[in-house]
């Protein structure tokens, strides 16, 4: 028998049952009734509820391609993971209210904001950062931040890094061909202080340019390698 | 690549590649071994005195190291020094320490401060400190705290908590008052702004025992300063301290002081003998790093009906927080009243102004100090003066503008402007934004608006948008600056710049630079004014900065000052290597030195340009010191150290012209065009340059439209984050058209002036002049800061449109 | 800037997630986008000692139509609603406001259900849900329930779920393809920003396509829950879609507004004026998109 039978008889409007109250009812207290309780059938014991509680998580995490593995306390954030645990430093802190976006990374394939997640959220999960996006060990530059260079897209660089990870959100998975509504839009979520996001946009619009005609360059590829078979 | 095209060149910046890699280094990202974590209990009370402080609970939590009171380093720390303790000013300085003791001034004001081994740790500290307050009455506004009842915050240190009081004047303006065709007054509030400078501050502390060496990493706009106000604040001594500080995330003049929490830290590393960090969050910045601007300002001018300015009269009352900051003092007085003829030919002037404490976050400088204040209520009251005499407020200016073959030019406040071509600029702007076209579209609009709004007798939907153009022209005051004058105004050290330039024996050349650009490029644009000085290649020039053991003594960047100050003893560095490298190269060559020329890095006999010399050849020689190499008389190797003081100030000018759209029915504006000319003589890289200006404006304009720190009464800081305090983003901001006009400076050796604050300085006013231009049939003479829906709504709705411009040569101000 | 510590749990199915919440639901948070959450929980304003993340329930993030029904799961994310055909093409109204949420990257965390169930008034879900009369599914040990829009928010902060109650899905009756429209007008400070005031409207023409057959009106910022413009909605049922009418249910919904001052916003008054603004262009524009050419 399990209190949830009980409890399920309680009206809507009274506070749902409560563990003494629940324990109470099968007879005994619940700190009697601790870890070794065996699962039957759907429903778990208390000592299982518990059990899927933790204090301290072991969590696997890949980021710029390599696996991680690490013991963090819950309400660590994902950006001081990154940072201070992994020493990846490129993704930086500007707020306290998920405003700036100078913390953006790419998880999953979305471009999230890493101080307004907790490193447990992100076990499993493939994380890029700015030290990702560079190619190979001569570190060749993303074609968004050639743009960026290209372009004078940054002053003290601060907010760049959260800004290219949006970026590169945008164009790889969000609208390669966006107007300069769009980009602005698309950036909203990213402050800069000193450029005035001028020539953040030009960048972004050569950058997009400059993808739309990389991939143009593949089809034509893939499209001759296929006539050919 | 021939030498002249670095200089003026769009070259793309050598300090990008680390940063689009996520490779520089900031603060924050330096790590240490064994390093500790500091966190300050700040105060929730803006005045009251701290009856009791109980750390026992927090020092046993988990991880705490040592939780500090004011009372237990009360001997340890000397006051935070005011480095501009302004002479002719009854200047007040009060004492005010790193951790209060006895009573807290503001919201934000420390009073204890945790070390854990984790940052989170030290915040869970925090809350387990128990503090017990006893409130006392805070006055956060600067007209009433100089009552005589107001609260003190310094109690007779302070009588009136007033600072000081400082004027100037100059001509006769009570005659130009008495004899004037038409007066203007109005009461002009420049509005209390937080910097935000997307990085943080922090510092990161580090005491070598078996050297007796403190090395500190700090989000420093000047790290020399930063090393000798450590010094007076801690007693170490200035030559056993370095600061090092190379990537900065932004500045705006709020990391150039010497705060109190940044001793307590090397305090800390010192007494623990760990490396200790300190990084703000974003709530801490707001309410403990420095804040920007206001000022009250009442403002009177007088003229004639034909348009020209006879005088101008401004009492302002400074508020400058609750303590007296690093440059505080200098920032509504000198770097402000002296500009307030800007860029017309104004005789009689008076400027008085009150510098009063206030239980808030101290005021210092911010992008522009003291020269956007002065832009702002000048080019306000010339647009309230020109309406009321019916003139176009383009013709105004022009009337009254300073003439180009006026320069140099003596102002009524003593400073001489270099050189400046206002018309020039203004025409130019005119002509780019099509300002005719654009007042007669607005004409357009605006009888369409009245017709829409008459034709049913109740207010039919009006879909019209009210067009408003406003302009602004300005000149300011940077390349901070002359010595001698500085010092006369009480500020403690020369605002010279050095330089070390050294070539090595290979021909590569290192620039030691006392500026610190965090943003402004210099790392690219002072090679390539090497490069072009010295005839070598860009990236055979690499430029050092931001490590006191590094660079001899800078002062930093701020006030526009890098490019013309530091450039300029960068560029006199070069030249003297140039004289020496001629000598050796002669000698080389056998020859007189006068017959030798140099050409894009090469020495030779005139007229035999096939024998010649590099510079690197040259150096290798200056090194190798044999007796065919270097002549007798000469030291061996190629460097040169120069410490130079300009002259003069430099005055870049300008014209900015803002277009706005005002939708009548929610009082929301929008930017439709926004075009910029300025003039910051000879530019080393236009596409830097254009960043700059960029920047600026963005900054400006938020101000116009929507940033205001906001307190309540009781002195709290409701505008404490970024979801409060509203800077805008990409999609609020405008493209903006730039151009330029090229009017050097004479008395600089490259020609140049700075860019940095002019296009915060320039648009503030453009963006209020045209909204008050779209409201003018409204009656509305002025609107304060920011410039939000509510304030433009109550206009539209409680006033009816005329649409004949409502002044009259004849009507009273 | 750190939030206090917690105890976590990371539950695979909805069945455990209200077992958790039986248990411990008085003292425990649902973590779901976590972009409303988070910054509470670092600023501390908001501390609980268990923090149950759903987000490996992947079961809860769909959108189908279901016969006359749009279903949406509870852990659906604002972005996923913002750019879905199958939204666009049934229920437009919804990837408008999804699109007026904070920024992309709160919008590709941030989720509907959790969105509803944190009923902040400022929160932009609340008035199209009140527009477009949808209901809430609701679980917990105790069985399921469902809460219609009138119903979901208790107060400023407080949903009328119970702590062990866990929400998994919102059903949204889908309007008639031609003659229906929706509309959602936000007023703010800044893109992104809490609204200063906002209001959504879906509408039902009859068939001449002349006189209001259905009308749900929503209202962002106005009161302390997301608010629904009872009398508006009166003043419209039935009646001709004229600018007069138009005007004066607009006028009606200011007048039943209850916003309160905010010094960074605006004060009650200027409120109230802007509902008014809102809600009439919001009413233009749905009953453009339900098929009137123009409105006299």
């Amino acid at each position: 028998m399990s209190e949830r039978g009980a409890s399920s008889s309680s009206s809507r409007e009274s506070s749902p049952p409560h563990s003494t109250e629940a324990g109470g009812r099968s007879g005994g207290s619940s700190s009697k009734r601790k870890k070794k309780k065996s699962v039957s059938g759907a429903q778990s014991g208390i000592s299982d509820l518990e059990a899927a509680l933790s204090g301290r998580k072991t969590i696997q995490v890949k980021v710029n391609g390599r696996v991680y593995q690490r013991e963090v306390e819950p309400r660590l954030l994902l950006v001081d993971f990154i940072r201070d645990h992994l020493g990846l430093k490129g993704t930086h802190i500007g707020c306290d209210t998920t405003n700036c976006g100078a913390c953006t990374v790419i998880l999953g394939g979305k471009s999230v904001k890493s101080c307004t997640m907790f490193a447990v959220q992100a076990d499993g999960e493939e994380i890029l950062t700015i030290e990702g996006l560079a190619n190979g060990k001569q570190q060749e530059l993303h074609p968004i931040q050639k743009a960026f260079w290209d372009n004078h897209g940054l002053q003290c660089g601060f907010c760049t890094p959260g800004l290219i990870m949006q970026a590169y959100w945008l164009l790889t998975s969000e609208n390669p061909n966006p107007t300069e509504e769009e980009i602005r839009l698309g950036i909203s979520g990213n402050l800069c202080r000193c450029t005035g996001y001028h020539n953040i946009v030009k960048a972004i619009q050569s950058a997009a340019t400059m993808l739309r005609s990389a991939r143009a360059q593949e089809q034509v590829v893939v499209t001759a390698r296929e006539g050919r078979r | 690549m021939a030498v002249a095209t670095f200089f003026g060149a769009r070259v793309n910046r050598r300090e990008d590649p680390r940063l689009v890699t996520g490779n520089g280094l900031y603060t924050a990202d330096v790590v240490l071994p064994n390093m500790v974590h500091a966190a300050f209990l700040r105060s929730p009370y803006a005045h009251a005195r701290i009856k009791s402080i109980n750390t026992e609970k927090a020092k046993a939590l988990p991880g705490v190291i040592v939780v500090v009171t004011g009372k237990d380093i009360a001997s340890k720390l000397n006051p935070v020094p005011c480095a501009w303790q302004l002479t002719n000013a009854e200047i007040k300085v009060p004492k005010y320490y790193p951790l209060e003791i006895d009573k807290v001034r503001y919201v934000g004001d420390p009073v204890a401060v945790v070390v854990a081994e984790t940052p989170y740790q030290a915040a869970d500290a925090l809350e387990a400190i128990e503090v017990e307050y006893e409130p006392l009455q805070a006055v956060v506004d600067q007209e009433s705290a100089c009552k005589p009842d107001a609260p003190l915050l310094y109690d007779n240190d302070v009588p009136n908590n007033l600072a000081f009081h400082w004027k100037i004047s100059s001509g006769d303006v009570s005659r130009a008052f008495a004899e004037a065709e038409v007066t203007v007054k109005e009461r002009l509030v420049n509005q209390r702004l937080l910097p935000t400078a997307i990085e943080p501050r922090g510092a990161l502390a580090q005491y070598n025992p078996s050297k007796d060496e403190l090395t500190v990493w700090i989000t420093s706009q000047n790290p020399h300063v930063h090393r000798l106000l450590l010094s007076l604040m801690t007693g170490i001594p200035e030559h056993k301290i370095r600061v090092i500080s190379q990537d900065v995330g932004g500045g705006f003049g709020s990391k150039i002081p010497c705060y109190g929490p940044e001793a307590v830290v090397v305090l800390l590393a010192k007494e623990l003998l760990l490396p200790v960090k300190w990084i703000e969050d974003r709530r801490e910045n707001y309410v403990s790093t420095i804040h920007g601007r206001d000022h009250v300002e009442y403002v009177e001018l007088a003229g004639k009906f034909d348009g020209t300015i006879t005088g101008i009269k401004v009492i302002t009352y400074a508020n400058l927080g609750a303590w007296l900051s690093t440059a505080a003092p200098g920032v509504p007085t000198i770097l402000f009243g002296t500009m307030l003829s800007g860029p017309y030919k104004i005789k009689n002037l008076e400027c008085e102004v009150f510098g009063v404490l206030t239980n808030t976050t101290a005021v210092d400088a911010y992008r522009g100090a003291g020269r956007p204040e002065a832009t702002f209520i000048l080019e306000r009251i010339v647009d309230i003066f020109a309406r009321k005499i019916n003139m176009d407020p383009s013709e105004v200016r022009i009337k009254n503008f300073i003439p180009r073959d006026a320069f140099p030019y003596t102002t009524p406040t003593g400073l001489t402007y270099d050189s400046g071509d206002y018309e020039g600029t203004l025409r130019r702007a005119l002509e780019i934004s099509g300002y005719k076209d654009l007042r007669e579209e607005q004409a357009a609009r605006l009888k369409s608006f009245l017709q829409e709004s008459t034709e049913t007798g109740k207010r039919k939907r009006t879909k019209e948008k009210l067009i408003g153009i406003g302009l602004s022209s300005y000149v300011e005051v940077c390349g901070l600056g002359p010595s001698s004058i500085v010092r006369s105004t009480g500020f403690a050290l020369g605002l010279w710049e050095s330089a070390t330039v050294r070539v090595h024996p290979s021909g590569k050349v290192s620039v030691f630079t006392g500026g610190h650009p965090h943003g402004q490029g210099e790392e690219t644009t002072f090679a390539q004014i090497v490069a072009s000085e010295l005839g070598v290649n860009l990236e055979d020039v690499e430029v050092v900065h931001g490590d006191t053991d590094k660079v001899p003594f800078g002062m930093g960047t701020y006030g526009s000052r890098t490019t013309p100050v530091a450039g300029g003893a960068i560029v006199f560095a070069c030249r003297k290597i140039k004289e020496k490298a001629r000598k050796i190269a002669a000698h080389l060559l056998e020859a007189r030195e006068d017959d030798i020329v140099f050409d894009s890095g090469r020495f030779y006999v005139r007229g035999s340009p096939g024998t010649a010399k590099t510079l690197a050849e040259v150096a290798w020689a200056s090194y190798g010191a044999g007796s065919s190499e270097l002549p007798s008389g000469l030291e061996p190797g190629l460097e040169n150290t120069t410490f130079y003081d300009p002259p003069n100030f430099v005055f870049p000018f300008g014209t900015h012209v803002c277009v706005v759209e005002v939708d009548t029915e929610t009082g929301q504006v929008k930017i439709k065009k926004y075009v910029a000319v300025d003039d910051c003589g000879k530019q080393i890289n236009p596409m830097i340059v254009e960043g700059q200006v960029h920047g600026g404006i963005a900054q400006g304009v938020a101000q116009a439209l929507w940033e205001a720190a906001v307190y309540d009464k009781d002195g709290n800081l409701v505008t404490s984050t970024l979801s409060d305090y509203a800077v805008p983003t990409a999609y609020e901001l405008p493209s903006y058209e730039t151009a330029s006009t090229e009017t050097p400076s004479p008395h600089h050796p490259l020609g140049i002036k700075g860019v940095g604050e002019t296009g915060t300085i320039a648009s503030t006013p453009a963006v209020v002049n045209a909204v008050c231009d779209a409201l003018s049939n409204f009656g509305v003479k002025n609107i304060d800061m920011p410039l939000v829906p509510e304030k433009i709504w109550r206009i539209l709705s409680s006033s009816s449109p005329r649409l004949e411009s409502p002044s009259s040569t004849t009507s009273p101000s | 800037m750190f939030p206090k510590e917690f105890q976590y749990a990371s539950p695979r199915s909805v069945q455990e997630t209200v077992q958790l919440l039986n248990r411990f639901g008085t003292e425990a948070k649902i973590l779901a986008g976590g972009q409303s959450l988070i910054p509470l929980m670092k600023l501390r304003i908001a501390s609980p000692k268990y923090l149950i993340d759903i987000n490996r329930i992947r079961d809860l993030e769909y959108v189908r139509e279901s016969g006359e029904f749009l279903l949406i799961g509870a852990l659906t994310r604002h972005h996923t609603l913002e750019r879905s055909e199958l939204v666009k093409d049934k229920v437009p109204i919804l990837s408008e406001t999804a699109s007026s949420i904070g920024d992309p990257q709160v919008r590709n965390l941030g989720t509907i259900g959790g969105s509803i169930v944190h009923s902040d008034p400022a929160g932009d879900w609340g008035a199209t849900m009140i527009a477009l009369r949808a209901s809430f599914n609701v679980k917990s040990l105790r069985g399921e329930r469902s809460l219609d829009s009138d119903h979901i928010f208790s107060d400023t902060l407080t949903s009328s779920l119970s702590p062990d109650e866990l929400l998994t899905e919102i059903s949204i009756p889908i309007p008639p393809r031609d003659r229906s429209g929706g509309a959602y007008e936000k007023f703010e400070r800044k893109v992104g920003d809490f609204a200063t005031v906002g209001a959504a409207v879906q509408i039902t023409l009859d068939k001449a396509k002349k006189a209001f057959e259905k009308i749900g009106i929503g209202l962002t910022s106005v009161a302390p829950t997301s608010m629904r413009a009872r009398r508006a909605e009166e003043s419209l049922l039935g009646r001709d879609v004229t600018l007069a009418n138009l005007d004066e249910a607009a006028t009606i919904a200011s007048e039943e507004a209850r916003p309160i001052d905010d010094v960074l916003r605006g004060s009650a008054e200027f409120k109230r004026a802007m509902t008014k603004v809102f809600l009439k262009r919001a009413l233009i524009k749905a009953a453009g998109r339900a098929g009137v050419i123009e409105i006299e």
